[in-house]
């Protein structure tokens, strides 16, 4: 079997008695799009700070490509190729939409000027043509403070693409997103990921957007994962139906 | 535009000594201070306030003297040497407070700063005490000056480097590290999750801010010939966030525009009554009342409706 791309391995954390992980283990391969589904509070997001050094598991250790990445910062972690988008977009919200798009791409690999400008017209163009590519052409311009709810979750993850990641966890991406805008968006982000070869970790809420675009389903329910598989398997075992489609 | 109103305000300012000779010891003074001020300026960008920043202006001022009783006599090594010793500083002092955020940062720099202030007050074998030390004329380029002529290149050469620096400055605000250092008032989750370490950010950053609260700090010292520990008292620091709050913390002219306009009120007011402190501070509640994005907020609002 191939090597996978992110290993976790037996994480255990818990915030005041909560537990968060109770010895998860999981495994993503290379080109995979896996959603995570369960109830509010169930420790989803919890899973993606364990993987991008945000929380430090109590036992247990991440793994990417092999390399133990449990202790690493962050930032570590990010220059590593994971990128991360969050369920509350977190923006320069004081700075233009396409300056947090070419300060992104400047962290990649230009950021150690303080001579040359951060607006090259090669950056402005990458970054023009993602901001096309996700549907933020027309709001380059803006400080980012001011944009509708759904256009600061599409910059969020635009952000996270210009770093260019091979893995990207996407914390609820359609949450904030209007109904009708929820499947072009995935349309698109699913069409860049498949181009770019970047693989997917996503939490998700919305049943048809995981049942659509998942190759695999890990289901999340108080600390622990309860079932796996392909997304018609796991929409059939009513364990699944009760616990989290339900409440969902 | 802008740039044809900052080069008119360099010719009047470089004129107005031929005018009025007593303005070329407050004009400079008020270069220095702008330094200072410029300095404070850059880390108000990442929403960090230094209620300290006086530390370094006194640290190069001193610096220079010592380098002048040590022998070192050209006002180009004295000025770069000074520099560095602040810069230096700053990096030391900046790794350990850049941990620290909005009012611990500013009180953290604010301890740390009369800590200099009770070290250049109480060691009076080396720093002379309350009476402070002499700084010398130096000579320029191996030339010997009397007072007059080494006031008048040093007033010249605070305002070349007053636009030097200033570019200089403005070029770095507007780098990647520049926007970063932005980027650290807003959301440094985000930029920790780009992969971009937020402490080299501000380290950088303090370090630069105290060198260009050195630089000032040096320029003082020739023109008012002698560095007292009052340099580093907490007022001063207090002084230079109030320079770089009321010149408007948006871009590199404001510190200047800020400190010029205290230096003369100041300056005014003096001749006004002895009661002047009044005066300075009705102007400064009157800026921050209807100018809240301070003096250099007005030219570049005016340039905003022009386009």
């Amino acid at each position: 079997m191939k090597q996978p791309i992110l290993e976790a391995r037996d994480l255990h954390v818990r915030f005041n008695g909560v537990k968060a992980a109770d010895g998860v283990s999981l495994s993503i391969q290379d080109g995979e799009f896996l959603a995570i589904i369960g109830p509010n509070g169930s420790g989803k997001t919890t899973l993606l700070n364990l993987c991008t050094g945000y929380v430090r598991p109590k036992s247990g250790s991440v793994h990417l490509d092999g390399q133990n990445i449990t202790r690493l910062a962050s930032r570590a972690i990010a220059r590593l190729g994971v990128a991360r988008a969050f369920q509350i977009p977190q923006l320069f919200s004081d700075q233009r939409v396409i300056d947090n798009m070419m300060l992104a791409l400047a962290a990649k690999d230009g950021l150690w000027t303080m001579v040359r400008p951060l607006e090259t017209a090669a950056r402005r163009e990458e970054a023009e043509a993602l901001l096309a590519l996700i549907g933020l052409a027309d709001d380059r311009k803006r400080i980012s403070r001011t944009l509708p709810e759904g256009h600061r979750k599409l910059l969020d993850i635009a952000v996270a693409l210009a770093l260019k990641p091979r893995l990207l966890l996407l914390d609820e991406p359609t949450s904030g997103v209007s109904a009708l805008e929820r499947f072009p968006l995935m349309e698109t982000l699913m069409g860049a990921l498949r181009q770019r070869q970047i693989t997917a970790l996503f939490v998700e809420h919305d049943m048809d957007v995981v049942a659509r675009y998942a190759n695999r389903v890990l289901v999340w329910n108080a600390g622990s994962i309860v079932a796996e598989g392909s997304p018609d398997d796991v929409f059939r075992d009513p364990r699944v139906l009760q616990t989290v489609v339900g409440v969902a | 535009m802008r740039a044809a109103y900052a080069i008119a305000a360099v010719l009047v300012i470089a004129t107005l000594p031929r005018l009025a000779p007593w303005l070329q010891f407050v004009l400079t003074l008020a270069i220095a201070k702008g330094f200072a001020a410029l300095g404070v300026a850059v880390l108000l960008r990442a929403g960090l306030i230094s209620i300290g920043h006086a530390m370094f202006f006194a640290v190069s001022a001193y610096g220079v003297a010592f380098l002048a009783r040590a022998g070192v006599g050209d006002l180009a090594t004295l000025l770069v040497l000074s520099v560095l010793t602040a810069a230096l500083t700053g990096a030391v002092v900046g790794a350990f407070l850049i941990r620290y955020r909005a009012i611990f940062f500013a009180m953290l720099n604010l301890a740390v700063s009369m800590v200099f202030y009770a070290l250049f007050a109480k060691l009076y074998g080396v720093t002379g005490g309350s009476d402070g030390l002499v700084v010398p004329i130096p000579s320029v380029f191996g030339a010997a000056l009397d007072e007059p002529a080494f006031m008048r290149i040093l007033f010249y050469l605070s305002l070349t480097l007053m636009v030097l620096v200033g570019l200089a400055v403005h070029r770095y605000l507007d780098s990647p590290l520049g926007h970063a250092l932005s980027a650290v008032h807003t959301n440094e989750i985000r930029l920790e999750y780009l992969g971009i370490p937020v402490w080299a950010v501000l380290l950088i950053a303090y370090t630069l801010s105290a060198a260009l609260a050195g630089l000032g700090g040096a320029i003082a010292g020739f023109a008012i010939g002698r560095v007292v520990p009052e340099f580093a008292f907490w007022t001063a620091s207090g002084h230079l966030v109030l320079i770089a709050v009321l010149g408007g913390i948006g871009g590199v002219p404001g510190a200047f525009i800020g400190a010029l306009f205290l230096e003369m009120v100041h300056t005014a007011a003096v001749t006004v009554t002895d009661a002047w402190n009044l005066i300075v501070g009705a102007a400064l509640i009157a800026v921050i009342m209807f100018m809240p994005k301070g003096l250099y907020g007005l030219v570049a609002r005016e340039e905003g409706t022009k386009r």
